[in-house]
Parts: C-alpha cells; structure tokens; sequence
C-alpha cells in the first residue's frame, strides 16, 4: 500500500513554508507529522490538507548543549506549539533573545515560518523545521 | 509459564571514560555473575545484550557474538537489543519469556555501553538519534532539551511556581548524589545541596548540570534461570513475577498525555497486574531519573505519588530510604551514572541485592520484599518496567 505523504513531500512543502497534515475521512482526527495510518483510528482513509501554521506555544527550552556539528547554533529556542487544528509540532522560536524567555512563553500566538537544517553526516539530507515567530 | 529467578547478578563500576573495551566490561561482569551463580560459561544457553552506540564508540556492531565467545560461550545463540536506555531492560524482558517458556533454563542477560568514551559532543549527537530523526532533530533537540521542554510543561500544567520546582528537582538530585556516596559502584561520588545544583550550569532551561545523569562507560550481566534449576544453585533466588513494556511516537505526538509518558502507564500496569501487586506493595524501586524532571514524572506514573505531588513528597523524604517508597537508592542514573546499555542491568542488579540485604548498611532498604525497575528509552519510545520479589 503506498505512503500517502511522505517525508520527502512533507519536507519539500515546508521549505515553502507550507505545512502539510493528513484529515481522516472516517474520525476527522488531524495527522501531523505525516504517517502511514491516522494516528488516532489507524484508518488509511486521508487526506491530504494544509494547516494554516499558527497556534500557541505549549512549552519551550533554551538550550545551551547542542549536538555535534550544530554548536554555532546555541543557544536557541526549542519550542512545542499547539496548532489551532489540534495537534503539537516541534520548531524553533524567533523574535525574542533565547536568554531572556521564561514561563510568560507558555501560552504566546505564534505563527510558522520556516528554517532548513541543512543536515549533517548522519541525517541522509536536509530537512525544514518550523521556525515560529510572534503572531 | 514457568517461574524464572535471577541468580548471580555482577555489575562494573559505572565510569567516566575508561579504556576497557566493551567485551572487556562485559565480561568482567558476566564472569562474575556466572561464578556468583555457581555456574561456568558452558552453562549458558544464550546471551541477551544491551548495546546502543558501540557502532559509534568503538565501530563495534555485533558486539554479543565477540562478547559470547570472549567469555567461553561458543556458539551460542546471542542476541542484541537497542532500546536506547532501556537496552538493558528489553534484554532482560526477553530473557525472562525465552526461560519462562521452557525453552532455555540457564540463560545470561545484560548490557554494556561507553557512553562517556564518545565525549560530549558526540554522545549529545547520538543520544539525539532517540528522538524523531526526521521532524524532531531539525529542530535541534537534545536529551536535556526534552526533559527542560517538560519540567516547563510540568510546572505550567500543575500550576508550580518554577523557582519551586526547581528546588525540588533540586532535591532529588541532593538524594541520589547522597545515597551513590555509599556506592562503590557509582560514578559520582560527592554530597551537594539544592544551592549547588541551583547554581551549576546551564544545560538547557531550566535543567542544569547537577539535574542530569552524567554520561558513563559500564556493563552490567545477570544469570536468569527456571526455577527448578535456580532452587538447586542458591538459597536466595529473586523471582521475576511481573514484566511489562511498552513504545510510543514522537514527542509532539505524546502530546494528549504530556507531561506524562503514557507509555509508562501501561508498561507499568502490565507489570502490576502480572505481578498482582500494586504500587503500595513496592518497598524499593529503581527508576529512570536520567534527569531530576524525569524522577518526579516517572513516580507519579507509576502510581507512587499523585500527578503534580511528587516533588514535595522527595522534600519530605518520602521518596527516601525510611518513606512511603525508598526511590534509587544505588544513588540512580544521577549518581550511580547511566551507561545505557547497560542500565537496566544495573537496575536489577540493585533490587536483586536490595533483596538480599546485599548493599552498604547507608543505602539498604531493611526487610525489602518487593522492588520493581523502571527503564526509559528516548522519550518515552521504549519504556520497561520489572517487578522482582523475594523467593526464599
């Protein structure tokens, strides 16, 4: 049975600053990132839809220790942002020094834009990541 | 199914990094826990391996079947398992069905990592292969970063002030380094208070140095055995009377949940209800506290404490040797370290001990009966939990 969008779709569109999602037919229940079956009922019936990218933050770290190869990066903001559609996807935040967030954060507007990863020796590629700004 | 006991338990100490290779460590440990059982490596009918990133610390993949034959096992049938930190645990798990099936009788079990030997750069990197490689690590998660995201989360949902949380947290790191002090097995040996943890470094808000594990070279070997085999080898055989395991997606996807691991809960009730036991019959558990958040979150999912109230109840020693459940008194991942492979491994082997009244006077858990272990892997992909009770 084929895979109805992929990473490789899903991460083509969210270098365009579009973030894809899988609608279930049968529950309605929102899938995001794309999976094989709805992650709430496992049906395949989907279908392929754009979330509109906003939603508010549900909790966030600044992180000081970043992995090999990405230590020019620290210290950044990761944050987990529950979409106006239902489901919670990982980015990064902007717009505000990442030494000067505290628990205020939890609960902001943000909206998506976007940040490619450019990959390292172990990823198999680039990726997009959600890169969240104020509202 | 047949009872299974677990007989010699062995143990390295836990380190920061070290020049044994991994067959090295574990064989230290397995020879150990073969003699201590009685038995020689001709016994051995199979070999279940926890090992998570031996392909990056050494460029050693397969490392049981060089384990096996290091140790005088040829040709037996050897097996690997990843979980990410709960490797070990998985190992044990299986372990525990292929005996409790009949189909083995004498098999070793247990794991080996030299988590510390990578460094930190490198160990930040792979132990971040345990996240969502494709829609998590874009995005620059790290370890200390999932747990940071839920002690937030944590301290929003419950309505904690953070600056009190931290404290707590705090505490719980003051208990492990406490209790690893009269560990000789333990990697961190050295007392602090909630004001050195609160003013150690920054690793990924708001979790600081003295919140996290450190990273660890070790291994650890167990002998599991039938019951009828184990009565004619020792006087105290600790039988495993409850198993239970469980897996979950992406963090972002535990969300219904968070900043519970659901995967707990039902790891957990598994082996609460094969045991028959419930969590007001654990007298010592070990659980996976590779940062002080995770303690508190790990309690309360497994029915030690209420949602939101774990963190007063270590304030008041009740997570203590002495209160209601005496929590990580090997001194935990904190301080006993965390060579992931390896750990749950180690946590059986302080429960087995524990029940035997096998440990430092400092640390024993007097007339323990019941103990019960708790393996993470990732956040919260892989979760073991394994309930141990006396047999004599």
């Amino acid at each position: 049975m084929e895979y109805k969008l992929t990473f490789n779709d899903f991460n083509k569109s969210l270098k365009r600053n579009k973030l894809m999602a899988l609608k279930c037919g049968d529950c309605e229940k929102i899938t995001v990132p794309p999976k094989m079956v709805c992650s709430e009922c496992a049906s395949t019936n989907l279908e392929i839809i754009q979330l509109e990218g906003k939603g508010k933050i549900a909790t966030f770290t600044t992180n000081f220790v970043a992995a090999e190869g990405r230590e020019c990066e620290a210290p950044y903001i990761i944050v987990m942002v529950e979409l106006d559609e239902g489901p919670w996807i990982m980015g990064n935040l902007i717009d505000i020094a990442p030494k000067k967030v505290s628990m205020d954060l939890i609960g902001k507007r943000v909206v998506m834009g976007v940040k490619v990863f450019p990959g390292d020796k172990y990823s198999a590629g680039d990726m997009a990541r959600p890169l969240f700004s104020f509202e | 199914m047949k009872k299974v006991a677990v007989i010699g338990v062995a143990q390295t100490n836990f380190s920061a990094a070290q020049e044994k290779t991994e067959v090295e460590l574990f064989a230290e440990a397995a020879l150990e826990a073969i003699t201590k059982s009685n038995l020689t490596p001709k016994d051995i009918q199979a070999l279940y391996l926890g090992n998570v990133l031996g392909d990056f610390s050494e460029g050693q993949g397969m490392v049981q079947a060089f384990a096996a034959e290091n140790i005088g096992c040829k040709n037996i049938p050897a097996n690997r398992y990843e979980g990410a930190c709960a490797s070990a645990s998985v190992a044990v798990r299986d372990a525990y069905m292929w005996v409790a099936s009949g189909f083995y009788d004498t098999v070793l079990v247990g794991g080996v990592e030299r988590a510390a030997t990578l460094g930190t750069a490198l160990a930040t990197r792979t132990f971040a292969m345990f996240s969502d490689s494709r829609y998590e690590f874009p995005s620059g998660i790290t370890f200390p970063a999932v747990f940071a995201m839920l002690a937030h989360l944590y301290a929003s949902k419950y309505n904690i002030p953070l600056e009190k949380l931290k404290e707590q947290m705090a505490q719980v790191s003051v208990q492990s380094y406490k209790y690893g002090m009269h560990n000789p097995k333990a990697q961190m040996k050295k007392e602090v208070s909630i004001e050195d943890v609160l003013k150690s470094f920054m690793v990924s808000t708001p979790i600081q140095l003295h919140d996290c594990c450190p990273f660890s070279d070790g291994g650890s070997a167990l002998i599991l055995a039938s019951e009828e085999v184990a009565k004619k080898l020792t006087d105290k055989p600790v039988f495993i009377t409850g198993v239970g395991q469980s897996s979950a997606g992406p963090l972002s996807n535990q969300s219904e949940h968070l900043p519970r691991i659901y995967s707990r809960e039902v790891s957990s009730k598994q082996a609460y209800k094969m045991a028959g036991k419930t969590p007001d019959d654990i007298d010592v558990c070990e659980l996976h506290d590779c940062f002080s958040i995770a303690s508190l979150i790990a309690a309360e999912s497994l029915g030690f404490f209420d949602f939101g109230t774990s963190g007063e109840a270590w304030m008041k020693g009740e997570a203590g040797i002495g209160g209601k459940v005496a929590i990580n008194p090997s001194g935990g991942l904190k301080a006993k370290g965390h060579p992931i492979g390896a750990t749950g491994g180690g946590q059986v082997y302080e429960i087995v001990n524990q029940l035997r009244g096998d440990v430092e006077p400092e640390r024993m858990v007097e007339g323990a009966k019941v103990g019960m272990t708790d393996t993470l892997g990732g956040d919260g992909g892989t979760l073991v939990n394994i309930i141990l009770e006396r047999g004599w």
